[in-house]
Formats: structure tokens, C-alpha cells, sequence
């Protein structure tokens, strides 16, 4: 199991990572056309919907979110561990970053741009996000600065610039590299223009390490925050099943774990598509399954926290809404999404397994189908099981239009995923070299040492 | 007198250091190694800062005004707003209430620290910028440059020095 060699030429890095924007595997086009054929399903599925209304998702009430909010709090979630562990990482030190922080990152982005749409889509008519902005005294409309959907709004806004700013910040370097190595066309003067003119000078250095260094700092309390205030879009409601303390802290950890098992996922992906085996390698790939299984035992405390205050708890509409997701209609996605969460991730606890490719692929999948589960077993149940009677007997199943869309905005966070990795650099070439020069530093001091040490000259 | 430009390419970071040394310690009418020496590598290197010299840095203030000033702008808005809107009735509420104002003061707060910090990145990196008036694409990949401009008279004495410190490269151009 060989991690990244020390001896490796720095142009051939630079040439590795640059081939992989003009010549990935024939596995890349096929994913591409599939990930467009879905976002063409979702399309006619929204077309539809918005010529005919809502009602052709399925929606009545008191099921008025359905899977569209649960799918937006789950590419919400997935958004997080990209930018929040890739700061959490750099501020840490840890140079096994290096090779996967900028997919991590970009995934963060595009999970955010797609989790954005279900805010639209899920309004059925989608010019009525006009009626949702928070412009003051429109029709003598004002927002209400104390909901948690407007702190909800901001808090995406603020995540989602602040990420695209650090991963921009990051690949300027990158960008340069491209810039000068690019055969000229379109790519070289896209290249240019990003790049600023960056050439590597002292004072550009010390100026950018700074920035990203701040930026790191503000994105780790600012991702904390953002799921946060998603959690508070439910916990500060008093709805049944939702009105939960330990609310902030789950949905952080359920945030964070589903982005690890997302991280897994593409890094398999890229690695072989884009012929990185030589960067995104085994013990890379060991170190996120690690991180990822102490996240899900953290994931799973939290479950089990919420279940025993849900309980223990003398709020009786609180139980049933737990008892009918136990026993009720939603028992087998419930329980589905249980061992996805709690039992699965076991398999990473064997050491075997922790480098195993294909497993860790089909665990880092089964895995977020539990966390997508995980979101819609917030969100239905307490719509079908709420302190009304009236509610109990309207159970919602949802309707094909709604999978339609649910299954395209895969497709679309993948198209935008795959074509941002065409485009650019998705390994970071700098930093790779700078990884590759400390380690090869810290061998020589390690050989002077011994050697040192060897001959009886050491300090003692 | 006219300056005249001069980048030379090193292959590893002792050589570079060596040169950046005698270029200091040189006293050639026309050249300020201060002012006319730039030092360009492929990574962000430690060592380069090290014997370039200790040179400020001020992003962290332009940070500090933007989160400052992203904060108090958010809050006094949303207070502004809350305390002009009469036609809310507030129950015997606050007007202008603290705690849910504090999330949206909070994320205005790194908003703005973010912003700004990267705007202070531009402004004190010198970016967007033209490229020098010489340049080599060896140095993103794994050469280290360094640029000095100085009058002519100077420039094959520069020169000498480069070639002493086994450059892999001179490249030279008149400047205007």
C-alpha cells in the first residue's frame, strides 16, 4: 500500500494533473450522459409540476415539504464536510488533505447550488420565491428577522460565497500552472483571466497564505452555524418529533457524515476516472474512512440521545411520532435507515475493509442512502403524526414527479461535479508539491539523525 | 539611465538563498536588492520568506474591518427595520430583539471578514497584475526565479553572480 513517493518530479505532477483535464477514462462520458439523461427527467418533471401545480407531486395537506425538503437539508448536509473538514485539515496541518481537499471542496459548492433549487422547486409555481426574498416593505410585506428560515436563507448565502471564495483563493496557484502549460484556445484565456497574473512571487505567497488561513477560520464556525440553523428551521417549531434540544449538534454530525461518505464516494470515482492513483491513494483513502467511522458512531450517540429524550420525555405526541415511525407506515425506510446509519459503517471498523475499494464503494453509497433516509424520516412522519387528529389518517406517498426530481438533482449536482473536474485542476498541484518537499525534508533530517546518531555525534 | 531586466532560474532553494545573500551584501550603483529583486517560487515556501526577510503582511486588518463592519451593518439595518415597522405589533415584546438579531449579525460578521479579506488579498498581493516584463513557466513547475531590474551598468555584474550560482537560466530585456 504506497502513499504518494517523495521522489516524484514536480513536472510530472504538474503533467499527471494536467492530462487529467484532457484525458480522462471512457467511465467519464459515460457517467456525463447518464447525469444528463437524469437532469433531463428532472426537468420534464418540473415542467410539469409547474404547468400543472402542486398537486401532481402528491402534495396535500399537512404534507406540504415531502422529499423536497428532505433532499434539500441532505445536499445541505452534504455540502458540509467538503469546505468545513478541508479548513478543520489545513488549520491542523494534516498534508493528507492536500490531494482531495479541492474535489471536497468543490462538492461543497455544487451540493450548495443544488440544494438551493429544491428552495424553488419545492414552492410548485417557482415565481413565488419573488414573495420570499427578504426585501423590506414590498407590499408592506416585511421579513420577519426572527424566523429561522430567513437566518436559514443567509446563512446558505454567507456558506455558499464564502466557499466558492476559498476554493477560488486556493486554485489560483493551480490556475497559473494551467495558464502557462495550456496549448492556446478557449481553456488558456479562461485560464488567464483567473489566474490574476498570479506568478509566484514572495509577496504574493505571504499574502495568500494569510488569506486562505483566515478564510479557514471563519468557514469552521460559519459551517457549524450554517446546520445549525437548519436544525433550528425544525427545533424551534413546536411541532412533534421536531421541538428536540439535541437537534443543532445531530444534524452538524449528520451533516459531516454524509459529506465524509460523499468525500469516499468521489474519491473512488475521481481516482479512477482521472487516473489519480498516484495522489488519491490507499492510506489517503484509509485516513477519510477512519474519520468517517468516528463520525458515524458520533452520528449514532446523537440518534440515540434524541430517541431516549424523545422517551424519557413526558411530551406523548413527541412518542407517537416515534412509536409510528417504528411500527407505522415509514417503519421500513426508518429501520432501513438506521442500520444504513449505525450498523454498516461497522464494516469500516475491519481493517481489511478500510482500503477495500469496491466495499468501501458500496458502504460510502449505502451510507448516504441512510442519511438521505435520515432526512425524510425528520420531515414526514411529524406531517402524518402531528397534535391534530386530523393529520393522523394522511399518510403521503410520493408521487412519481416528485422521485422524478429527487433523482435529477443527482444528475445535476454530477454534471456540475464532473464538468468542474474537466475543467480544473481537481488535485492541487501546489500543494502536492509542497507535501511532497516537506516529507522528502523531514526524511533527510531523519537520515541526518541516524546517521548522527550512528557515528556517536548525536546532541546526547 | 534606462533599467534593464533580469530573471534567472535556480534549481533548488540553497543556490536561490545564496543568490539572494550576495545580492544584498552588492553595492552596484543602480540596484536596491530591497526594491529591485523579486523572488518567484513554485510552492509557498517557507525558506524563501526566511531569507527574503520579515515583510509585513496587512490582510488580517482589512479582515478585522470587514468583520466589524459586516457585523454592525447587519444589526443596525435589522434593528433599523424592526424599530421603523409599526404596523408589527409586538406583544409586549422587544423591538429590536437581541438574540435571534445576534444569528443574522453573526453570519453578516463572517460574511464580511470573508469579503473583505479577499478584497485585502488583491489589494496587497498586487492582483489582478500584469506579467513581469520577464517571465518562465519553469517557475510553476519547479524552478525558482529571480527578477531584478537594475541599470545597465549593473547588469553584467548581476549576471556574474548568477552564473557563479550555477543558473539554469538567464533570460534578459531591456526595460523601458
Amino acid at each position: 500500500m504506497n502513499d504518494i513517493r517523495e521522489d516524484i518530479a514536480w513536472a510530472k505532477i504538474n503533467k499527471d494533473v494536467l492530462k487529467s483535464l484532457e484525458n480522462p477514462r471512457k467511465l467519464f462520458w459515460v457517467i456525463l450522459l447518464i447525469a444528463i439523461a437524469a437532469v433531463g427527467v428532472a426537468v420534464g418533471c418540473e415542467v410539469y409540476q409547474y404547468t400543472v401545480g402542486l398537486g401532481v407531486a402528491n402534495f396535500s395537506n399537512p404534507h406540504v415539504w415531502g422529499l423536497y425538503i428532505a433532499t434539500f437539508i441532505f445536499w445541505i448536509g452534504m455540502s458540509h464536510s467538503g469546505t468545513l473538514l478541508s479548513a478543520i485539515l489545513h488549520l491542523m496541518h494534516a498534508d493528507w488533505r492536500k490531494p482531495i481537499y479541492r474535489f471536497a471542496e468543490a462538492m461543497t459548492t455544487f451540493s450548495l447550488m443544488t440544494a438551493g433549487l429544491f428552495v424553488a422547486v419545492h414552492l410548485g409555481r417557482v415565481w413565488q420565491i419573488y414573495y420570499a426574498l427578504p426585501y423590506p416593505n414590498g407590499r408592506q410585506v416585511w421579513p420577519n428577522f426572527q424566523s429561522p428560515l430567513l437566518w436559514d436563507a443567509m446563512a446558505i448565502f454567507t456558506y455558499l460565497s464564502s466557499s466558492i471564495l476559498f476554493l477560488y483563493v486556493g486554485m489560483i496557484p493551480d490556475l497559473a500552472i494551467c495558464r502557462d502549460n495550456m496549448n492556446p484556445g478557449w481553456r488558456r484565456k479562461l485560464y488567464t483571466v483567473l489566474a490574476l497574473g498570479w506568478e509566484g512571487t514572495d509577496r504574493q505567497w505571504r499574502n495568500f497564505r494569510v488569506t486562505y488561513l483566515t478564510i479557514a477560520c471563519f468557514l469552521i464556525p460559519l459551517a457549524v452555524s450554517v446546520h445549525s440553523i437548519v436544525a433550528s428551521d425544525f427545533a424551534m417549531s413546536q411541532q412533534p418529533g421536531w421541538h428536540i434540544t439535541s437537534f443543532p449538534p445531530y444534524f452538524v454530525a449528520g451533516a459531516l457524515y454524509s459529506g465524509c461518505a460523499a468525500i469516499i464516494t468521489l474519491f473512488i470515482i475521481l481516482r479512477y476516472v482521472f487516473k489519480f492513483e498516484e495522489y488519491m491513494t490507499l492510506p489517503i483513502l484509509k485516513k477519510i474512512v477512519r474519520l468517517t467511522f468516528a463520525i458515524a458512531m458520533v452520528w449514532t450517540y446523537l440518534n440515540l440521545i434524541e430517541y431516549a429524550a424523545v422517551w424519557y420525555g413526558h411530551d406523548q405526541a413527541s412518542k407517537d411520532v416515534l412509536i409510528q415511525k417504528m411500527v407505522g407506515p415509514y417503519a421500513p425506510f426508518w429501520w432501513t435507515m438506521n442500520i444504513c446509519g449505525s450498523v454498516v459503517p461497522f464494516i469500516m471498523f475491519f481493517k481489511r475493509f478500510q482500503t477495500h475499494i469496491p466495499v468501501l464503494f458500496a458502504v460510502s453509497l449505502l451510507l448516504n442512502l441512510g442519511m438521505w433516509l435520515e432526512r425524510w424520516m425528520i420531515v414526514a412522519p411529524t406531517f402524518s403524526h402531528g397534535y391534530y387528529p386530523w393529520t393522523w389518517d394522511h399518510d403521503q406517498w410520493p408521487s412519481l414527479v416528485q422521485w422524478g426530481i429527487v433523482f435529477g438533482s443527482f444528475g445535476w449536482f454530477t454534471l456540475l461535479f464532473m464538468v468542474f473536474c474537466k475543467v480544473f485542476p481537481s488535485v492541487s498541484m501546489y500543494e502536492v508539491k509542497e507535501m511532497v518537499y516537506h516529507r522528502s525534508q523531514a526524511t533527510k533530517k531523519l537520515e541526518a539523525t541516524g546517521k548522527l546518531a550512528a557515528s556517536g555525534k548525536g546532541a546526547h | 539611465m534606462s533599467k534593464r531586466h533580469l530573471l534567472a532560474l535556480f534549481s533548488n532553494f540553497d543556490e536561490a538563498e545564496a543568490v539572494v545573500q550576495e545580492l544584498r551584501a552588492v553595492n552596484l550603483k543602480g540596484f536596491d536588492a530591497d526594491k529591485d529583486m523579486i523572488v518567484k517560487s513554485p510552492i509557498e515556501h517557507p525558506e524563501v520568506e526566511e531569507f527574503v526577510g520579515d515583510k509585513p503582511v496587512y490582510v488580517q486588518w482589512f479582515t478585522l474591518v470587514g468583520a466589524l463592519t459586516g457585523g454592525l451593518l447587519a444589526f443596525t439595518l435589522i434593528s433599523a427595520s424592526q424599530g421603523n415597522f409599526f404596523a408589527q405589533l409586538k406583544g409586549g415584546k422587544p423591538i429590536v430583539p437581541f438574540p435571534p438579531n445576534f444569528v443574522l449579525t453573526y453570519e453578516m460578521f463572517i460574511l464580511g471578514g470573508v469579503y473583505i479579506s479577499v478584497l485585502g488579498f488583491l489589494i496587497c498581493a498586487g492582483l489582478p497584475a500584469r506579467r513581469s516584463p520577464l517571465y518562465s513557466a519553469k517557475v510553476s513547475e519547479d524552478q525558482i526565479g529571480i527578477l531584478v531590474q537594475a541599470d545597465e551598468s549593473a547588469s553584467s555584474s548581476l549576471k556574474s553572480i548568477f552564473t557563479k550560482h550555477q543558473a539554469l537560466e538567464i533570460q534578459e530585456e531591456a526595460g523601458k
